[in-house]
């Protein structure tokens, strides 16, 4: 009872690669993991864990989501609504800045390992 | 005479002025500051100013005065607030990368329900998503037993520190202009000078209304006595009587102004605001089959502890001055909700105003004010809502139009809940005022609520059954 957000269980899918969002999410408890689908096939790109966020590129114009994320066992997230951040974003700037720092360090993740297999091939 | 409080860094600096003879200096590396009231304006102050000062490499000293300690159950420890933590403040909180911890959310709340003389309606968020937190500010209700329980400003003051601030176990008892600096004085004859003094020590403080030669420079915030008190139920009847929904009350009860039923843990939370609070309004609320109903057997439960905490409801003016800001309620407020909110808002942008800016009044009013204006304008619009709210608590067909308006929303899953949002946000504080006003000037709302208001009020009309009336009364 003494929870904020919502429950998903193991495997559950929190949102789906090419479906329309409006939101971003927090975790709150537990792991969940994103999922680039092509082809039927699935690479996991990364878990995050509490305190981490995902969906945040639909709050900045990206309409559709760029892959799906599910539970790894039992996790618990929040909810952050477009109006909510971009609102709060009109009112104090600095708000955003967190988002754009772990954007950017994902950016840099995935331009290293995308240099890590070019190097292999 | 900082040794005198024990604290390092005795000497102040950017002082190289006469107070009000040059424009004051910034701070630099090794500014001191003074932060006075650990609930959440100041610890978020503190942590905001720390974070926002070491993105820019500067090194300052917070020194976080607060004399109480938050492990402890009742008035020890408690800040004396409903303790809701709304919805967007959640949110916003959450992007910060602040999540609140299980211990310190008694209950994570996903619906309201609204009791009037008419019926009972439940407002579920539609995500059907806990996004509410009901918190307490202290350690529990007087002589509550610390099971899972954490203070929510206890929780803050420890992000406060673990980002660096140093919390000072001293009663303040006089702030004052010192030359080109500021002086904080103490209970126990100590003092320490510093750069910049963040006032967060609310209204309830008596530091507000004895601030050594700042009143004549600063009118003090008005304020409005409140109602709240702790009913003991325990998890199990909560979970089967309240729910995790907070109860709010439109009843036409001479004199009430909003009254709401808060559950968190094994304890609700009451909280009564009148238009004048009085014997006979708490008297004839506690009576009403509407509260009563609320609880096992209709039976009201004598309350473990109650006190009559004074809100701001017309803003400090002006909420700064040179080397001085009043964040949270001690400065502007949201108007009746939010409370904790108002307190994030102002506390991160004095800390904006004072890392990026400056710290001059001039600093203040261009970077700060502008805030607290934006709050003040926006509560005026808010006694426009509550006004046209009691209206309808004095209304029967009004009433009656409200509740065939929402029982309809709630009841069709994709019919735009002009009337449900409306509420929501009102009750929950999520929105800023204007934003709901705006929404009720609508033709679609209009229309929407003119024709609830026939339906609901038609003879033959279905209307909610109330809750059977219990046969007993309040146990005082």
């Amino acid at each position: 009872m003494a929870t904020l957000g919502k429950d998903y269980a193991d495997r559950e899918v929190i949102v789906k690669q090419g479906e329309p969002g409006n939101c971003m999410y927090v975790v709150q408890d537990g792991q969940v993991e994103a999922i680039a689908e092509t082809d039927g096939h699935e690479m996991r790109l990364r878990t995050l864990g509490a305190g981490d966020f995902f969906g945040e590129m639909c709050l900045f114009g990206t309409e559709k989501r760029s892959c799906t994320i599910r539970a790894l066992g039992r996790a618990r997230v929040l909810t952050v609504d477009k109006k909510n951040f971009l609102g709060g974003i009109q009112e104090d700037p600095s708000l955003a800045f967190r988002i754009v720092k772990v954007m950017s360090q994902r950016i840099r993740d995935l331009t290293e390992r995308l240099a890590a297999i070019e190097a292999k091939q | 005479m900082a040794a005198d409080l024990g604290l390092p860094g005795l000497g102040r600096t950017g002082r190289s002025r006469g107070r009000g003879q040059v424009s004051t200096k910034p701070l630099q590396d090794g500014s001191r500051v003074a932060v006075i009231g650990a609930g959440p304006s100041g610890s978020m102050f503190s942590y905001f100013l720390l974070n926002m000062a070491e993105s820019v490499g500067l090194d300052l000293e917070v020194d976080l005065y607060e004399p109480r300690q938050f492990c402890h159950g009742g008035p020890a420890s408690c800040n004396h607030c409903g303790g809701v933590v709304s919805e967007s403040l959640v949110q916003r909180l959450a992007t910060e990368g602040i999540s609140l911890p299980d211990g310190v959310v008694q209950r994570g709340l996903e619906a309201y329900t609204m009791h009037m003389d008419v019926g009972n309606a439940d407002i579920a968020t539609p995500l059907h998503e806990s996004r509410i937190a009901g918190v307490y500010r202290g350690n529990g209700p007087r002589n509550s037993e610390p099971l899972d329980t954490d203070s929510f400003d206890g929780y803050l003051q420890r992000l406060a520190n673990e980002r660096g601030a140093r919390s000072v176990r001293r009663l303040v008892t006089d702030v004052r202009a010192d030359g080109d600096g500021m002086r904080v004085e103490c209970a126990d004859g100590g003092h320490g000078d510093y750069d910049l003094v963040a006032l967060a020590c609310g209204v309830n403080s008596h530091l507000m209304r004895s601030l050594h030669g700042l009143a004549e420079e600063h009118e003090p915030p008005g304020l409005k006595t409140t109602f709240i008190c702790e009913f003991r139920l325990g998890r199990d009847v909560i979970r089967k009587t309240l729910g995790q929904s907070m109860h709010v009350f439109l009843l036409d009860i001479p004199n009430l102004k909003f009254a709401a039923l808060v559950p968190k843990g094994d304890y609700a939370t009451f909280v009564l605001l009148g238009h004048e609070l009085n014997e006979d309004l708490l008297n004839r609320f506690f009576a009403s089959d509407e509260f009563r109903n609320c609880f096992p057997g209709g039976v009201v439960p004598r309350h473990v502890c109650h006190c009559y905490p004074r809100i701001n409801i017309r803003s400090t003016r002006p909420p700064y001055g040179d080397r001085l800001v009043m964040i949270g309620d001690s400065g502007s407020t949201r108007l009746y909700k939010d409370g904790i909110g108002a307190a994030y808002r102002t506390a991160k942008a004095a800390a904006r105003t004072a890392v990026f800016h400056g710290v001059s009044a001039e600093d203040f009013r261009r970077h700060y004010a502008p805030l607290c204006r934006k709050i003040d304008r926006d509560n005026q619009v808010g006694r426009l809502v509550f006004w046209f709210g009691g209206l309808i608590q004095r209304a029967t067909f009004a009433r009656r139009g409200v509740m065939h308006m929402i029982e309809v929303e709630q009841a069709q899953t994709k019919a735009p809940r002009r009337m449900s949002g409306v509420l929501w946000d009102m009750f929950s504080g999520s929105a800023p005022y204007t934003d709901i006003f705006l929404r009720t000037l609508q033709p679609a709302f209009i229309g929407s609520l003119a024709w609830n208001l026939l339906a609901g009020n038609l003879p033959g009309a279905r209307h909610a059954t109330p809750r059977p009336q219990p046969e007993s009364r309040h146990e005082h």
